[in-house]
């Protein structure tokens, strides 16, 4: 093209040179992630699962509550119950969908409460330091002194049985180790030249903690919560195996894994169906948020 | 009352006259308490700022050098009023800031910073544009007019607007994140501008271009510099008068033509002998500064540069060696240059 002719269409003015605008942040995230196979596998394992444990009601060949004395603990592959039958006649593949909801409400939810008061908690502390900081992190240290599991089960066991009184008590666990993280990843941002900056211009504090702050913390805070959906459903699925979670004929991954555990020798692959899902399960969720992790870095 | 878009096109008008001192430091003394071991006790005292004091003229650099640690950064966020001061204060322009004085608001207005770090002064989650429109926004002009006003800053530090102006710090090199960074200063029409190392991560070769560029800036929007460094060379490039800082206090202040040709406190004299120099005329008899400095939590009694001082005597450990008079205009907190000190090497009475 010549210059002239650019010259002349605009009466002598040169053209503005189109703005380079780089793709915004969750553009570049995404970029980065489509890049990650091991990540992409497991989100579509992941939503598959999802998928398939949502639409139970209408992919389920039987009844979860369906017992048969007859027809008690079938091998994977007989015809009408392709992945076998439980101690008492129940369809797998149905019970395993059913109690897929279950496992995923359990470990997910404590992990979205948690994430929001233990978020908030934390950012406050982070942010406000000093004597707020004091009391919260001092409140925070006493929880995270016990080993997550004793922690939930001791919860659990003072609450009693219940799936109400498992989210309680892993809400519970989760809090504090969302704390912790929340305010140290606030307490740092918040000393970095680019709040002291907006500090020295005059802004005041509302205004930093929208514009620098969250934006900034957050992502970091929610890829340690998606890291902690898999402890979270190995917990629960704990939980229920003891007794204190689930309570039967509810079909939940860590209770079917508890009563099929007499037919690990006459059916072994089938009692280990509920603990492959809660193992398949927890990884997929650890892989997704360390892919997260260094998807969300955009050093990357 | 004008709009904030005409307030911020132009800086706050000169008050005192040129006469008197953009900023007065007196007395300036940050104390940090150490804390540890049981129950967060506080177990002594970071001494990183102590009875600080000098005055900075309008329109001049004034250059802080001395090793890392001694308190530089501290004394500009002191400044920047970004912490307390355990005690002293600063005075703009002849009014004091607080209550009764200049608002914190029109005081910041008036003076900005930049950072050393390039990278962590710039939030990674804001496009230039948007970094630099902040302090606009937050002084109350629209989006649009701070965006515009941007756009002139990033013309006027040598970046294309079009170019930059959309993109993310991370895809930037350190000099043109730091040119940003003075940008960014200079968006409220400041009159001072705290430069902390600016070009301390830099290479050599984009070092001189930053600091041609803030020679330049400061011309042009008649500014006033404080110049932090710890490279002499930089400093005596940059600065008309020099502030020579050692473990929190001020060892020697003076015009740089005057530090330079000849250093009056033993201290700088080691600082200047210990650069590398290709100049064979410029080797000095002092041997080059050996050692680290000592702790500042515990830092020596009298002069605190007396445990690496090659003239220490038994008086150093005893007096607190005041600012003394070493020339024109040129000061030095050693006992050799204060009359009746009793230092072998002071003359025996004051004259
Ligand atoms: N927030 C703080 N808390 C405790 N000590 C600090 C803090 N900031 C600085 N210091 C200490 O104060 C002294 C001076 O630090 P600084 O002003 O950063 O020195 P410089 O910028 O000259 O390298 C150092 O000993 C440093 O460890
Ligand atoms: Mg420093």
């Amino acid at each position: 093209m010549s210059s002239t002719a650019m010259s002349t269409t605009t009466a002598g003015l040169p053209l503005a040179p189109q703005p380079v605008a780089s793709p915004g942040y969750w553009q570049g995230v995404w970029k980065r992630l489509r890049r990650d196979p091991v990540t992409l596998a497991c989100g579509g394992i992941l939503l598959l699962m999802l998928f398939a444990i949502l639409a139970a009601p209408l992919l389920a060949p039987a009844d979860p509550f369906q017992t048969s004395m007859l027809r008690r603990l079938r091998p994977v592959g007989t015809p009408n119950y392709i992945l076998g039958s439980d101690e008492l006649g129940r369809d797998m593949l149905t019970r395993l969908l059913y109690g897929g909801r279950l496992s995923w409400f359990i470990g997910i939810t404590p992990v979205v409460i948690a994430f929001g008061v233990g978020g908030l908690l934390g950012i406050v502390a982070g942010f406000a330091g000093g004597w707020v900081n004091m009391l919260i992190m001092r409140v925070t240290d006493v929880f995270y002194a016990f080993p997550s599991v004793l922690l939930a089960v001791a919860i659990s066991g003072a609450l009693g049985a219940g799936v109400f009184n498992a989210i309680l008590s892993l809400t519970l666990v989760f809090i504090p180790q969302i704390i912790r993280v929340a305010e140290s990843t606030t307490t740092s941002v918040r000393n970095l030249d680019y709040v002291e900056a907006a500090r020295g211009s005059g802004a005041g504090a509302m205004s930093i903690v929208r514009v620098h702050i969250l934006p900034n913390v957050l992502g970091p805070i929610f890829v340690y919560a998606t890291s902690l959906i898999s402890v979270s459903m190995i917990i629960a699925s704990g939980l229920s195996f003891l007794g204190l979670g689930t309570k039967p004929p509810e079909a939940e991954w860590g209770l079917m894994l508890n009563t099929l555990r007499s037919a690990i020798y006459s059916q072994p692959l089938l009692a280990m169906l509920p603990g492959l899902c809660i193992f398949v399960t927890s990884m997929c969720f650890n892989l997704v948020s360390d892919g997260l992790r260094a998807a969300m870095d955009v050093r990357n | 009352m004008a709009s904030p878009a005409a307030l911020l096109s132009r800086p706050l008008p000169d008050v005192g006259g040129p006469a008197q001192p953009l900023l007065s430091v007196r007395g300036l003394t940050k104390h940090f308490p150490l804390k540890g071991g049981l129950l967060n006790r506080t177990r002594g005292v970071v001494q990183a700022v102590d009875d600080v004091s000098f005055d900075l003229r309008k329109g001049e650099t004034l250059g802080i050098v001395g090793e890392s640690g001694c308190g530089k950064s501290t004394t500009s966020r002191l400044i920047m009023a970004l912490m307390e001061p355990t005690a002293g204060e600063v005075i703009f322009d002849g009014q004091t800031v607080g209550p009764g004085g200049l608002s914190m608001k029109e005081y910041r207005r008036q003076v900005q910073m930049v950072f050393q770090d390039s990278y962590a002064s710039l939030n990674p989650r804001l496009t230039i544009e948007e970094s630099i429109a902040y302090s606009p926004q937050v002084h109350g002009l629209s989006r649009r007019t701070a965006i515009e006003r941007a756009h002139e800053l990033l013309a006027a530090v040598g970046l294309e607007p079009g170019q930059f102006a959309r993109r993310y710090p991370h895809e930037l090199s350190g000099g043109q994140r730091q040119r940003i960074n003075i940008a960014r200063a200079l968006v409220l029409r400041p009159r001072l501008i705290i430069l902390d190392e600016p070009v301390s991560a830099l290479d050599k070769s984009v070092e001189a271009q930053v600091l041609n560029l803030l020679m330049d800036l400061k011309e042009q929007y008649g500014l006033t510099y404080l110049f932090i460094s710890h490279d002499l060379n930089v400093v005596q490039y940059m600065s008309d008068r020099v502030l020579v800082m050692y473990l929190g206090r001020v060892a020697e202040f003076g015009p740089v033509e005057a530090i330079y040709a000849k250093a009056a406190h033993p201290y700088t004299a080691a600082l200047l002998d210990s650069r590398p120099s290709m100049d064979p005329d410029r080797r000095r008899t002092e041997p080059p500064l050996s050692g680290d400095p000592p702790n500042p939590v515990n830092p020596p009694s009298g002069c605190r540069f007396r445990t690496r001082c090659l003239h220490a005597e038994d008086v150093c450990a005893a007096t607190v060696p005041p600012l003394a008079e070493a020339g024109e205009d040129h000061r030095a907190a050693c006992l050799v240059h204060s009359p009746g000190s009793g230092h072998s090497k002071a003359m025996p009475h004051a004259a």
